[in-house]
């Protein structure tokens, strides 16, 4: 049954390029310029979809981003597929295919459609009612209703396209190409503004350009002439850039706006490779100019949804700009003068009105006349009762209304018909307003919320700002874009306007029907299935609140936000309490105003543009000798070095007794490295460590704990003397960027009389580790001039030298416990200092180790790693590591705070060493640590923080925080795992070599 | 997304910057002398007005200085900006 319902040739619509898409499997043909609604329409198509709940046939309603039904899922299976876009924004292309959602098997038949049937069972609050008890059939339901309902099917391919992200500055931003859009924009740029105008739609104009009413006049023009001489003249004006398929997304303060321009999507796919898709535009304007108009509402009557039931400008957009009769049997239903304009359009090519019906007593406006003497029947005081015809529109019903509008009299009379207009009045679309953070009021003659103010940043203009005929908007436009661009003169200032000034309307949120409501469907949210039964219901359960009955209904929670229904429910619930809609209040507009798919929002930061990573100046070398990294803050470290096949448990111990045995060398380049620099240096580091820093000589390395102020460990590391007043301080490789932060907070905003200068240089320099009994005989070879003497470069000391021609930082300094040099040069000689010790370290099989060893082997020594030892409640004192902490200083960062009641009780969690009583068991880190096995509940006293087997010690070691575990030295423990108990006895947390012998070996 | 007007640099996006907390809270000049409580009063409590409030905020992504600012919590209006060491404006 395709019959082709193009009726008029249109300027918009390119009928020498005919277009072959797909919908539900079955070909169709469109023309260039057509959107998959509106080709739909043309090949009489109108059942697209259905419904969320009750799975009811739905048709298209509307011709733009409103659309509440005609959600598609565009190129099904392919890895451009796209849930839940609108039809009535899908431009159509060669290849196109699109298919229903919310079906199965298809939309003809639904097994769905049964809910309907059942809907009596399913009332507002269903879900919340019945699925939560008993709680654990929620898993049985939670199957059923995954498989019953569905919004379209997310990709599961990898998205082919290029996403972007655009940062634009500008004077003026004006939101919406109608007619007060172009005009706002014009005068702005006139006067030297830079200005952006954007519209969501491909063609600039909005509905003024097809306009069609004949007793309106601009100039004596009709405004859709008038309007096309002003698009016409804007490609002369400098200053202004237009974007079209732009839809502005969010409104955020600080007139800081991000909006979607999409520009590939209406190209065939030969055409969309290697292009960007959509760009993220974040825009940060000095001022905003909101033109985003106004959107019809329908009328809530007893079965409003049925296909072939829309929106009467619909009806006239799809008739006058795409050239597309919606039906061949047209009725309009109204509360307004609108739908006036819409019969007369379909009239005048000759297409069937068989009747309007209009809830007013009467009208006297000129186009009413005007369809009076073209003879279509007026229903004056009449209301829809009902409808019929389940997959298409057959049947209105009406019936005359009561003089107060709350019931229906006389006969019923039957209209035979395929398409109804609905014209329920225009809602200003304030949503982009609300979101900047403005409130809105309640205009009680028009039956509106409005803006309630304009500011200097920020103007509404034209319907959206409450101004519906044309006089009106360039009346007002006129004065706003004065005062707040400030100029004296526009263009609108001698413009000549005729409008049709009769337009009376009467609002009935809810019409009556013949049939109690409770038998009655008429819906008030088409996407989610709420009626005006459901918030009849919330109210009657309790709910007051406008968000509340929101929820519980899921008014306006799909993905068009109920941007058609929200203000019925309003007057609904108004209504009903017996309140006024202006206390009442709306509901949160929350962005995006139209969803945004998942690439415009992340960019180009996907893959490895994910997230930042960092590498050091020797990660080529360890990638060629195939070391496994991990991940360490940003970092990318060597991990471990497998050879022939090595598990990562073998590799480690193999290196770990390496180290230990001869010689290992560790990449130690990713250590936070701050340059401390002035004549107040020695004292700014007594105040932010817990140790004295005054005494240290030239040339000597000291390990330092840095707390935060409430006493708990925040980072340590060695710092350096290179000078009377200049230091070099090491930090841990994750925290570098916070000491740094939390230094320079205490320099500017507590200490700003301590001269002193911070500088970060960890990329400056890249570190080589070596370490081992051999350690000193490597470096030897490298730098044979250097006096390598416990006498002159003795444990914890500096050597600035050269190896050749390059300069090194020496700092004999362990992490290990054993004899271990950490050699610095600048970043770019990294590699080749690297490659070097490696060369010189040849014939003491020198080991490059990686972090997990290191790790072992300071777990070996008992040395803590801030972060994994620690978790910011642990003190020195908890750490067993009161040596540190200078009892002499009068003050430094979290000295008060180790003499608070709650950090000196006996009973905190303390650092200990933990041996297995089987020396072949390894604990598991984070492993929790009982005393008593027999007892439930039993108390964690604490857990497993480091564990490894020690290749050195031939026996498992760990370190664990147990609760008043300084006391329990030699102390028996358990540690629970799931098929076992493991027995532990608390030990000594320094487990080789006690007496620090082998640093001076 | 503020547009804060960084007293070193001009203005600059939200994302520059970091937020540090209440301002004009003075880390006591002698801890050892102040009582537990006094101690706590410094170390935990702050204000969480809806309203004026005064902060401090850090350009951590450009000049790395600190500075005071006084904003609206209700509307996020930025009512003023001084650097350190400043005194806070009449209200
Ligand atoms: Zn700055």
């Amino acid at each position: 049954m395709t019959k082709n319902l193009r009726v008029k040739s249109s300027e918009y619509i390119d009928e020498t390029n005919r277009i072959s898409f797909k919908f539900n499997g079955k070909t169709y043909h469109g023309f260039k310029g057509d959107t998959l609604a509106s080709a739909l329409l043309a090949n009489n198509v109108h059942l697209v979809g259905r419904s969320f709940k009750y799975h009811r046939p739905r048709g298209i309603m509307t011709s733009g981003s409103e659309e509440p039904n005609a959600i598609v899922q565009i190129n099904p299976g392919t890895n451009r597929t796209e849930p839940n876009v609108r039809a009535t924004e899908v431009e159509i292309y060669d290849g196109l295919e699109a298919s229903s959602q919310n079906c199965w098997p298809s939309v003809e038949f639904d097994i769905g459609g049964i809910n309907n049937f059942l809907s009596p069972f399913f009332p507002a609050g269903f879900y919340y009612k019945t699925f939560m008890w008993p709680a654990s059939f929620w898993e049985k339901y939670e199957f059923f209703i995954r498989h019953s309902a569905g919004l379209g099917k997310s990709p599961t391919l990898n998205d082919p396209d290029i996403y972007d992200h655009r940062n634009i500055h500008c004077d003026v931003l004006v939101v919406g190409a109608g007619i007060s859009g172009i005009l706002a924009a014009k005068n702005a740029a006139k006067n030297n503004f830079k200005t952006l105008l954007v519209d969501e739609k491909n063609e600039i104009g909005g509905s003024t350009i097809y306009e069609n009413n004949e007793f309106n006049k601009i100039d004596n023009k009709a405004p859709s002439e008038w309007l096309k001489k002003e698009i016409e003249e804007l490609k002369n004006i400098k200053n202004l850039e237009i974007k079209t398929r732009t839809s502005v997304a969010a409104y955020h303060q600080y007139n800081y706006l991000l909006a979607r321009e999409n520009l590939t999507d209406h190209l065939e796919t030969k055409d969309k490779i290697n292009k960007i898709r959509q760009r993220l535009l974040k825009i940060r304007a000095k001022k905003v100019i909101l033109a985003t108009g106004a959107l019809e509402r329908p009328l809530i009557f007893n079965n409003n949804d049925r296909p072939g039931i829309m929106l009467s400008s619909a009806i006239k957009k799809y008739s006058e700009f795409y050239g597309v009769v919606c039906g061949s049997k047209n009725v309009f239903f109204t509360n307004n003068d609108s739908a006036y304009e819409s019969a007369l359009s379909l009239y005048n090519k000759g297409i069937n009105v068989e009747a309007i019906i209009d809830i007013r007593k009467q009208s006297e406006s000129k186009i009413v006349k005007k369809v009076k003497e073209a003879g279509i029947n007026i229903y004056w005081s009449h209301t829809i009762v009902d409808t019929a015809g389940y997959k298409r529109l057959n049947t209105v019903s009406i019936m005359k209304l009561s003089n107060d509008g709350t019931s229906v009299t006389g006969n019923k009379i039957f209209i035979s018909c395929d398409c109804l207009g609905v014209a329920g009045g225009w809602t200003p679309a304030v949503h982009l307003y609300t979101q900047s953070g403005n409130k809105l009021k309640f205009d009680e003659e028009k039956k509106v919320f409005l803006p309630n103010q304009n500011s200097s940043e920020q103007i509404s203009v034209g319907s959206c700002g409450g101004d519906f005929k044309i006089d009106e908007i360039i009346k007002n436009l006129n004065q706003k874009l004065k005062d707040t661009l400030n100029i004296k003169e526009t263009d609108l200032d001698n413009i000549k306007i005729e409008i049709d000034q009769e337009n009376s309307k009467r609002n009935i949120w809810l019409l009556p029907s013949d049939k109690p409501l409770g038998k009655t469907k008429p819906f008030v949210d088409y996407q989610n299935d709420a009626t005006a039964k459901d918030i009849k219901l919330a109210l009657r359960e309790g709910f007051r609140s406008i968000e509340h009955v929101k929820r519980y209904t899921t008014t306006g929670m799909g993905t068009d936000q109920g941007k058609l229904g929200n203000m019925h429910a309003l007057g609904i619930i108004a209504d009903t309490a017996g309140v006024k809609m202006g206390e009442l209040g709306t509901t949160t507009f929350r962005p995006p105003y139209t969803p945004l798919t998942f690439g415009t929002i992340v960019g180009r930061n996907v893959g490895k543009f994910f997230d930042i990573f960092r590498r050091t100046p020797m990660n080529d070398w360890h990638v060629e000798n195939k070391a496994e990294f991990e991940n360490v803050g940003q970092w990318k470290r060597a991990w471990y070095y497998p050879i022939n096949g090595e598990t990562m448990h073998q590799a480690v111990q193999r290196e770990s007794k390496a180290a230990r045995e001869s010689a290992g060398i560790l990449d130690a380049s990713t250590l936070g490295k701050i340059d401390i620099q002035g004549s107040d240096a020695s004292e700014f580091l007594n105040r932010v460590y817990t140790n004295a820093w005054s005494k240290l000589a030239i040339g000597r390395c000291r390990y330092g704990l840095m707390l935060n102020e409430d006493g708990m460990v925040y980072d340590d590391g060695v710092t350096t003397r290179l000078g009377e007043n200049h230091y070099i301080m090491t930090t841990t490789t994750g925290g570098a960027a916070n000491v740094l932060g939390k230094l320079e907070d205490y320099l500017q905003t507590e200490w700003p009389e301590l001269d002193v200068y911070l500088t970060s240089v960890t990329d400056h320099y890249a570190t080589a580790s070596l370490c081992g009994p051999n350690s000193k005989k490597i470096l030897k070879k490298i730098i044979p001039d250097l006096d390598l003497s416990d006498e002159n470069f003795p444990h914890m000391s500096f050597k600035e030298i050269n190896i050749g021609n390059i300069e090194c930082r020496i700092m004999r300094i362990s992490f290990t416990g054993e004899q271990s040099y950490e050699i610095n040069v600048q970043a770019s000689y990294g590699k080749s200092l690297w490659e070097k010790c490696i060369e010189a370290g040849k014939e003491f099989n020198i080991t490059p180790y990686g972090t997990e060893t290191m790790h072992l082997l300071r777990a070996e020594k008992g040395f803590i790693i801030v972060g994994q030892d620690t978790d910011g409640t642990m003190t020195p004192i908890d750490l067993q590591m009161d040596w540190i902490v200078s009892k002499k200083k009068y003050d430094f960062i979290g000295k008060r705070s180790l003499y608070r009641s709650d950090t000196m009780k006996e009973d905190r969690k303390q650092l200990v060493g933990l041996v297995t009583d089987d020396p072949n068991t390894v604990l598991e880190e984070g492993a929790q640590i009982v005393s008593e096995l027999n007892q439930s509940p039993v108390e964690m006293l604490g857990h497993v923080t480091s564990s490894y087997f020690s290749p050195n010690l031939n026996k498992s070691i760990a370190l664990a925080v147990v609760r008043g575990g300084k006391n329990m030295m030699g102390k028996k423990l358990f540690v629970p795992m799931e098929n076992k108990n493991i027995n532990v006895t608390v030990a000594n947390p320094v487990f080789y070599d006690e007496k620090n012998e082998r640093l001076n070996a | 997304m503020f547009l804060i007007n960084c007293p070193y640099c001009g203005e600059r996006d939200q994302q520059e910057f970091k937020a540090g907390g209440e301002a004009h809270i003075e880390r006591p000049k002698q801890p050892t002398e102040l009582s537990d409580d006094e101690w706590a009063e410094y170390l935990f409590m702050r204000k969480n007005i809806k309203g004026v409030q005064f902060e401090r905020w850090n350009h951590a992504h450009g000049c790395r200085k600190w500075f005071n600012m006084v904003r609206d919590t209700s509307n996020d209006e930025i009512k003023a900006i001084y650097k350190m060491g400043e005194k806070p404006p009449a209200q």
